[in-house]
């Protein structure tokens, strides 16, 4: 690496001896830096990000904050299971000889506000996991199919063709009863669907990159192919693989919730929101509750990840930065 | 153009070849015994024998292929092993429902959510604006089953006895029978021809057959029950369409000949809607393409939700019960509908921008 004392830069260019001290404490401005500073300054971003800390550090404490283990069935004094019972909260009337349930009990008799709690660590589980797995099966495709090219290049992409060429949920459901309907299969399922997005994300710009100068001198320097692909092309592929992730994300857990509402995911008794709707769907017009809860919990959740995704690729895109980005 | 179309065409049927070669394996690859699955698990073993034999479930999964792909192309998609009808019938009865869910959907995501975008971007930062995309955010975020339950509760619990209150399922109220087209006009069919399946298919679109039938209360009770299910499918892709609307009309509207034309003095509806609409349709019609898929894949939750009998409840029914000719037949009709749409995106891209040579 080519390195210039200050004093160099000044006698080249002249800059006048007030100005070097400036060049001295100049702070490099990284596109991260960049990236974060301006998510912190946009409002969907900061909205997004007050609601996932919130999920975060609902998913991480429930076992502190649920007043009952989420698979419990509660009962009354009588010994009878508390079915479909209407929320129950003392500091708005509920006789305090009640129990107290926030959000009511479910038809199993189990308390919902403890189910929503644990139900925020198995989506947010199942959002990163899914998209995580995605992400690195469809750079390691898309990356081989983009350097290597050729035949390769064409079984890859193609196989990633016939993916896309079926609609997203279709081919997911088919995919869980070829291997059993479960949560984890439900996931894997969704991981599959979604990995040509990444893959051809990541081609994309393996290709416009590979015959570019600076990865032409990696390779006259003597640089491997992989440390070519990954050390000088990838990084490269990172924004906009980073935006589409913190979206995909979203969709996981929309999609999976829809599995798992279908009866295809989560498996009782998992505290899963889509299986909890799902399981208490006929009960819409006699404990609405139970299905307005567990959907509402979806929805917010869905929402801070699209709201996240929507300021990252805005701080990410070039064309919004307004030259501020050297003090 | 027609090159291309036709280019573009003979290019889809590899692809549909592909979709049906993978739909084949998937459906024979789905665990447990499709003969206790379909007959119960009280079947003895010379009953299922027999039932292999008669299905051909006896043979190599290629032989099995290559009987199902030369029958198919006779026109001969096989019969249900639930229903033991002709899957070709069965769909000329359940894909109707389907199309006139999926295009209401789509219309309504087309006219709200291009006006919400285009009034979005020209009002920008406006009250109009913030409300509109915090709606277009909500929206996204809304999952189909959760939404279609709280229509449901809405307009079936909450507004019942109102004005505004709407059937939550099925396509028909009891008591209302449409008349089909063909015996209205005592047009003569043989049973079981493709020109009786034609027809049966036209007859299940209920809007169209009602109209040819001028059966006025069949075409009301009919868009009564499309409303909420319409709504549901449609709000996540007019999210996503008033979305890209504005990001789209923003870009265009910053250009230099937008300033030219106001400089000009065009009218602000001109310099809107023929300099930046225009320019901005292309990524538009790309999302509104790709929100199709969305739409098929919606349509297996919303017509569970709803209990209609469409394309997507029967795949998702026949694969519980492994109804292997009925997977394989709606499936691919599902593919070929959504092969198609994406060609008619392509195509239109040329219609759109002249500067696009397709060839």
């Amino acid at each position: 690496m080519i390195t210039q004392s200050s004093e160099s830069i000044a006698s080249v260019v002249q800059i006048p001896d007030d100005n070097i001290a400036d060049i001295g404490n100049y702070k490099s401005n990284s596109l991260w830096r960049l990236t974060l500073r301006r998510l912190f300054r946009q409002r969907s971003a900061q909205v997004g990000m007050v609601m996932l800390g919130l999920l975060v550090f609902t998913a991480v404490f429930a076992p502190m904050i649920a007043p009952y283990d989420p698979a419990r069935v509660i009962e009354d004094a009588n010994g009878r299971i508390k079915v479909r019972q209407p929320p129950c909260i003392h500091l708005l009337g509920c006789p305090t000889d009640q129990s107290q349930h926030i959000f009511g009990t479910d038809g199993n008799g189990r308390d919902q506000f403890s189910r929503i709690l644990y139900g925020a660590r198995v989506s947010l589980r199942i959002g990163v996991t899914v998209i995580t797995a995605a992400v690195l099966v469809g750079t390691v495709i898309g990356a081989i199919a983009g350097y290597a090219g050729g035949w390769l290049d064409n079984l890859l992409m193609r196989g990633m063709d016939i993916i896309l060429a079926f609609p997203f949920f279709l081919l997911a459901i088919a995919l869980v009863f070829v291997l059993g309907p479960s949560l984890e299969n439900a996931m894997v399922a969704i991981a599959i669907v979604s990995v040509p997005t990444y893959a051809r994300v990541v081609r994309a710009t393996v290709l416009s990159l590979r015959e570019t100068d600076y990865v032409e001198a990696s390779r006259a320097l003597g640089a491997s192919s992989w440390r070519i692909l990954f050390a000088r092309i990838l990084p490269n592929a990172l924004p906009p693989l980073i935006v589409l992730a913190t979206l995909g994300i979203a969709t996981a857990i929309l999609d999976t919730a829809a599995l798992s509402f279908l009866g295809l995911g989560a498996q009782e008794p998992t505290a899963e929101w889509g299986t909890m709707l799902g399981r208490e769907r006929n009960q819409i017009f006699s404990a609405p509750h139970l299905v307005l809860i567990p959907g509402i919990a979806i929805s917010i959740t869905v929402l801070a990840f699209n709201l996240l995704g929507d300021g990252l690729r805005d701080a990410l895109d070039p064309r919004l930065v307004h030259g501020k980005g050297i003090k | 153009m027609i090159q291309y179309t036709v280019r573009r065409m003979l290019l889809a049927i590899p692809v549909l070849l592909a979709i049906l070669i993978v739909v084949f394996l998937l459906a024979r690859a789905v665990p447990g015994d499709p003969c206790k699955s379909i007959l119960g698990e009280k079947a003895t073993a010379e009953t299922c024998e027999r039932f292999t034999k008669i299905h051909g479930l006896d043979k190599p999964v290629p032989v099995q292929l290559a009987i199902y792909m030369s029958n198919m192309l006779r026109g001969d998609f096989g019969d249900s092993i639930r229903f033991k009808r002709p899957v070709l019938l069965m769909l000329a009865e359940r894909l109707p429902m389907t199309i006139e869910l999926g295009m209401a959907a789509m219309t309504l995501a087309l006219l709200v959510g291009i006006p919400a975008g285009i009034l979005s971007a020209v009002r920008r930062n406006s009250a109009i604006d913030v409300v509109t995309m915090f709606g277009a955010n909500i929206g996204v975020s809304l999952p189909v089953f959760f939404l279609g339950l709280l229509l449901i509760y809405l307009f079936a619990v909450v507004l019942r006895d109102t004005p505004f209150s709407l059937p939550p399922s099925g396509r028909l109220s009891p008591g209302v029978t449409p008349t089909p087209f063909f015996q209205y006009y005592e047009l003569a069919v043989e049973p079981n021809t493709g020109k009786f399946y034609f027809y049966q298919f036209i007859a299940k679109l209920y809007i169209l057959n009602s109209i040819l039938t001028k059966d006025w209360v069949v075409l009301k009770d009919t868009l009564r029950h499309l409303l909420l299910p319409a709504i549901a499918l449609a709000t996540i892709p007019l999210a996503i369409i008033a979305r890209m609307t504005r990001s789209s009309m923003l870009e265009i509207l910053g250009l230099d000949y937008i300033r030219t034309a106001k400089a000009k003095g065009l009218p602000q509806r001109m310099v809107i809607m023929k300099h930046s609409f225009r320019n901005a349709l292309l990524p538009i019609v790309t999302i509104a393409g790709l929100q199709m898929a969305a739409i098929l894949g919606g349509a297996v939750l919303t017509e569970t939700i709803f209990s209609l009998p469409g394309v997507g409840l029967s795949v998702y029914e026949a694969i519980t019960a492994r109804d292997f000719p009925v997977i394989q037949g709606f499936v691919l009709v599902i593919a070929f509908i959504y092969v198609s749409f994406n060609l008619i995106v392509d195509l239109s891209y040329a219609i759109l921008d002249p500067r696009i040579r397709l060839n």
